[in-house]
């Protein structure tokens, strides 16, 4: 064994990349409760101190605190950069100082000039003309590639919020490879993968070898860059220090060359807990010491920032990175994941305050150990900053070594990966059925010039079968256009640090979204129990609907409604999956729309659910607002009737309710007379 | 037997252990000056219904209820016992915890046998009792509610025979309920029992104000302020301090 591993339990993870091998092998599952938590050390105070002041500046300035404009971003572009060195336990930066925003022209360079002209600044007119005139860009050759009707569908919103100018995010490394192998394994390991690639020279495997090669240039230049903060990750960690620096190292070489719409961290608690019980028993580190190493761990997670452009800040509701890290969780064997590395994770929203990112993902199982559960309800109720994922439903699927990308998008980390697809606006697909592929808003002929509805009535069954035909159009012309994207973003814009934390042999998922699925299912509710009369215009064109009568709406744990949502939602999986997908992508969809909700609801029309032009959507799955009246739990069985075999990649339900109805404080009632009597 | 129901109430995390699923029924003879549901007065309104409905509303969504279950509140869940009997006899086939959260008005010691055999077969039905105790002295209880408390205190008694586990909730009304002295001699009648579990004193809140508007009825507590809490937990302690009193003596 190698000595970085001593005292390790071995196993196959010693001869091959295997980070769920030696997890198994190695984690101490906690059962205890939170009080071996230490509190911030002066350290994290000071520096804490420092980035509230630099945040307070960064508001001030009016968002953007400094931008690169000269220096593209690359793994080894910039030199180290810091908050103050003596204090920093973990160190790296995306460019040489902390609240600077890195230059990354790849996916788009309009996008990169944008993101600075808006925010005040100029990028260097010779890095505009080079990535104009010599460097193709990922935007760029999707352009060259779509098809008018691809076009129109972009720019009337039916399809919307497409990666083809922003990078697709979603891929997440397995950054804790750096820290178990080091780097030089891990490039021998990749040489190993490119001289076993089959030998007939197809496009797939030019392709693959011209990947593997770029990978190894990314680990390569990964070494480099942690050598410049006098880091040594050629070799496996030997602590837990060094263990969350190479770990963070990797990651970090990842968000300095893709501004991802999200980039997620994975799954690396209890990985790292492994190192942390090994130092504690060997007396290397403290409890202080090691709460110290991830409290500045979290808070660098904290400071990754991209340039974005006001629109793109509006798509996805402010300027989230989706720095995601799944904690808890059960493994295969039974044993819960959780481990004092779990709990230290959430203990830092209380050394360091609630904070939206890192995004802590807690993968929920009704067979988590009792402590950790309450802690988790605890840590909710005071900091809101924690969000929930289903393990028993995902573990099925995934494995118990996966992680969430973004805000519900599951992995198996370094063995799958995600094609980023935004969604299919299904509300306004509905409106186009009506209409004959004709857009109510803009009454351009953009989708198919199928037959319109006529009468004066909405019939249930010509609706639903005239939206069923437009459904195949538009899962059509959505993967196809998917499709181009995809290809021009390993073309021009490749995830090469992320990449080299992958096997060889990734499983892709091609994953596609819907919008608008309860505005859906009320119309078509509301055309079949009771009346709906459409209004059109003066060019014929259906733009308003009067509805008549009482219909069961989605939310209310109502079969009627709630088995059309979960219909529709089936048929466009079907029709998804009937498409060619870009490297054999397996076809996902999620119904997620958490933010941009608002936007795909500014492009629609009035909808025959009596919801007006413009209003935004429910989010995700959700019911629309005030239309579910049945109480907490009807609306959630509403959302847990949509399948999630139709809807692999996520089903989101925001939920929100006063910490009054969830019951009451502590303090006012225990319900144990006896704890009343003693105190 | 139908009952007749109010409505119900697919998330009640306030009213017993675990989320739970509430029967709110219709008819109440009380009349308490601080009631938020006074649309549950009236004896005749509602809607009937059969308990194996709702058995199979609560059945559809039974994953919530883990460490949860049943409660029937209202109104007066006692004033429809035959109701009660036949909702709990399916619920206990099935496992489910059963609470009825009870004022205990429907109680008179002087009740005719027949019921009061229908009410002993009900406690070996019901896991828990949320005995809601207005006022411990009679003539502000009448004040209060409109009725004596005789029958209620009984109720309590009777409970502590039967060896029903029991939750004491109090209202606490500023100027009205707060009072140390009468708090504390609360505390001091509950503290002969031993089958009460936990003590539960409600702070009086004003948006049960608006449904009396809605109604058209005179709200009696109008501009009586919401207990506060630190106000609240000092007013607990007064019971608590009853309790542990007669405990003491009785040890």
């Amino acid at each position: 064994m190698r000595p970085e591993w001593k005292d390790f339990v071995g196993g196959k993870w010693e001869n091959e990349v295997n980070v769920r091998d030696f997890i198994q092998k190695n984690y101490h599952l906690y059962e205890g409760d939170e009080s071996f938590l230490a509190a911030p050390t002066q350290n994290t105070k000071d520096l804490w101190a420092q980035v509230l002041d630099l945040q307070k500046q960064e508001r001030e300035a009016g968002g953007v605190l400094d931008m690169d404009t000269k220096v593209i971003s690359t793994i080894t572009s910039h030199g180290p950069g810091y908050l103050d060195k003596s204090k920093e336990k973990i160190v790296g930066f995306q460019t040489d100082k902390p609240f600077k925003r890195s230059l990354q022209p790849y996916g788009g360079i309009r996008m990169a000039e944008k993101a600075c002209s808006d925010n005040g600044y100029e990028v260097d007119p010779e890095i505009s003309e080079f990535f104009s005139t010599h460097r193709k860009t990922h935007n760029a050759g999707c352009f060259d590639a779509y098809n008018a009707e691809m076009r129109a569908c972009r720019s009337s919103h039916i399809i919307t919020g497409l990666p083809d100018a922003y990078g697709r995010g979603r891929i997440i490394g397995d950054y804790r490879r750096v820290a178990l192998y080091g780097i030089d394994y891990l490039i021998e390991d990749k040489q190993a993968q490119k001289d076993s690639t089959g030998r007939v020279m197809t496009d797939d495997i030019i392709r693959l070898r011209e990947e593997l090669s770029e990978q190894m240039v990314a680990l390569k230049l990964m070494k480099e860059m942690a050598a410049s903060y006098g880091c040594d990750i050629s070799k496996p960690a030997t602590n837990v220090q060094e263990a969350i620096q190479a770990t963070y190292f990797g990651y970090l070489c990842a968000v300095k060359e893709q501004n991802g719409a999200a980039m997620s961290l994975g799954r690396t608690s209890t990985f790292l807990d492994c190192y942390a019980e090994r130092d504690l028993a060997n007396g290397t580190f403290t409890e202080e010491e090691i709460q110290e190493f991830v409290d500045h761990f979290i808070m660098k997670l904290r400071l990754i920032k991209f340039a974005r452009t006001p629109e793109y800040n509006q798509i996805f509701a402010g300027d989230p990175v989706w720095v995601t890290e799944s904690l808890g969780g059960v493994g295969v064997d039974g044993r819960p994941l959780v481990s004092k590395m779990s709990f230290r994770y959430l203990h830092t929203l209380t050394n360091l305050g609630p904070s939206p990112e890192p995004n802590l993902t807690v993968l929920w199982s009704t067979r988590l150990p009792e402590n950790w559960k309450r802690y988790c309800a605890k840590m909710s109720i005071q900091t809101s900053s924690i969000q929930y994922e289903n393990d028993d439903l995902m573990r099925v699927t995934h494995g118990d070594d996966y992680g969430i990308a973004c805000c519900v998008s599951s992995m198996v980390i370094g063995k799958e990966m995600q094609f980023f697809g935004a969604r299919a606006n299904l509300a306004k697909c509905l409106l186009y059925a009506l209409n004959g592929g004709v857009d109510e808003v803009t009454k351009k002929q953009v989708g198919p010039k199928y037959r319109a509805v006529t009468g004066d009535v909405l019939d249930y069954d010509d609706v639903y079968a005239k939206f069923m035909d437009m459904m195949e159009w538009q899962a059509d012309v959505y993967v196809n256009t998917l499709n181009i994207i995809h290809y021009m973003h390993d073309k021009y814009c490749y995830e090469r640090a992320e990449m080299a934390l992958h096997d060889r042999d990734v499983k892709r998922y091609f994953a596609t979204g819907v919008a608008g699925l309860s505005i859906v299912a009320d119309s078509l509710s509301a055309i079949k129990y009771a009346k709906v009369e459409p209004i059109r215009d003066e060019d014929g064109i259906i733009v308003d609907f009067k509805t008549t009568g009482e219909f069961p709406k989605y939310g209310n744990d109502d079969d009627r409604v709630d088995m059309i949502a979960q219909e529709v939602v089936h048929k466009f999986m079907t029709a998804i999956r009937r498409h060619h997908t870009y490297r054999n992508g397996v076809p996902t969809t999620s119904i997620l729309t958490i933010t941009s909700n608002v936007t795909y609801g500014k492009a629609t029309g009035n909808t025959p659910d009596g919801r007006r032009k413009g209003q935004p959507f429910a989010p995700g799955a959700n019911p629309m607002h005030g239309r579910d009246t049945h109480g907490a739990v009807a609306s959630l069985s509403s959302v847990s009737k949509l399948p999630f075999k139709d809807a692999q990649d996520g089903i989101s339900n925001t939920f929100t309710i006063i910490p009054g109805a969830l019951g009451k404080e502590d303090q006012v009632f225990a319900g144990d007379l006896e704890l009343d009597l003693n105190k | 037997m139908q009952g007749r129901i109010h409505s119900l109430e697919s998330f009640g995390t306030v009213d017993g252990p675990g989320v739970r699923f509430v029967v709110f029924v219709q008819g109440c003879p009380m009349r308490c000056a601080y009631c938020h549901n006074p649309d549950t007065w009236d004896m005749n309104g509602g809607t009937l219904m059969e308990p194996a409905y709702i058995i199979e509303q609560y059945e559809r969504n039974i994953s919530f209820y883990k460490g949860g279950g049943i409660t029937v509140t209202g109104g007066e869940p006692l004033m429809q016992v035959d109701f009660l009997l036949d909702l709990f006899t399916l619920a206990k086939k099935k496992g489910i915890h059963t609470c009825i959260d009870s004022s205990g008005i429907a109680y008179k010691t002087s009740a005719n046998p027949e019921w009061l055999a229908k009410l002993n077969q009900l406690m070996t039905l019901t896991d828990l009792v949320m005995l809601d105790i207005k006022h411990i002295d009679p003539e502000k209880h009448k004040e209060l509610t409109s009725q004596p408390n005789e029958g209620i205190l009984a109720f309590a008694k009777y409970l502590d025979e039967k060896n029903v586990d029991v939750w004491i909730r109090h209202v606490i009304v500023p100027g009205i309920t707060d009072d140390d002295k009468y708090l504390y001699e609360l505390g001091y009648f509950i503290g002969q029992f031993h089958n009460i579990k936990a003590l539960d004193a409600l702070p009086y809140h004003t948006m049960g104000e608006s449904k009396y508007e809605k109604l058209g009825m005179e709200y009696k507590l109008k501009g009586v302020p919401a207990m506060e809490k630190k106000d609240l937990l000092a007013k607990k302690e007064s019971i608590l301090e009853g309790i542990r009193k007669r405990r003491e003596e009785l040890s």
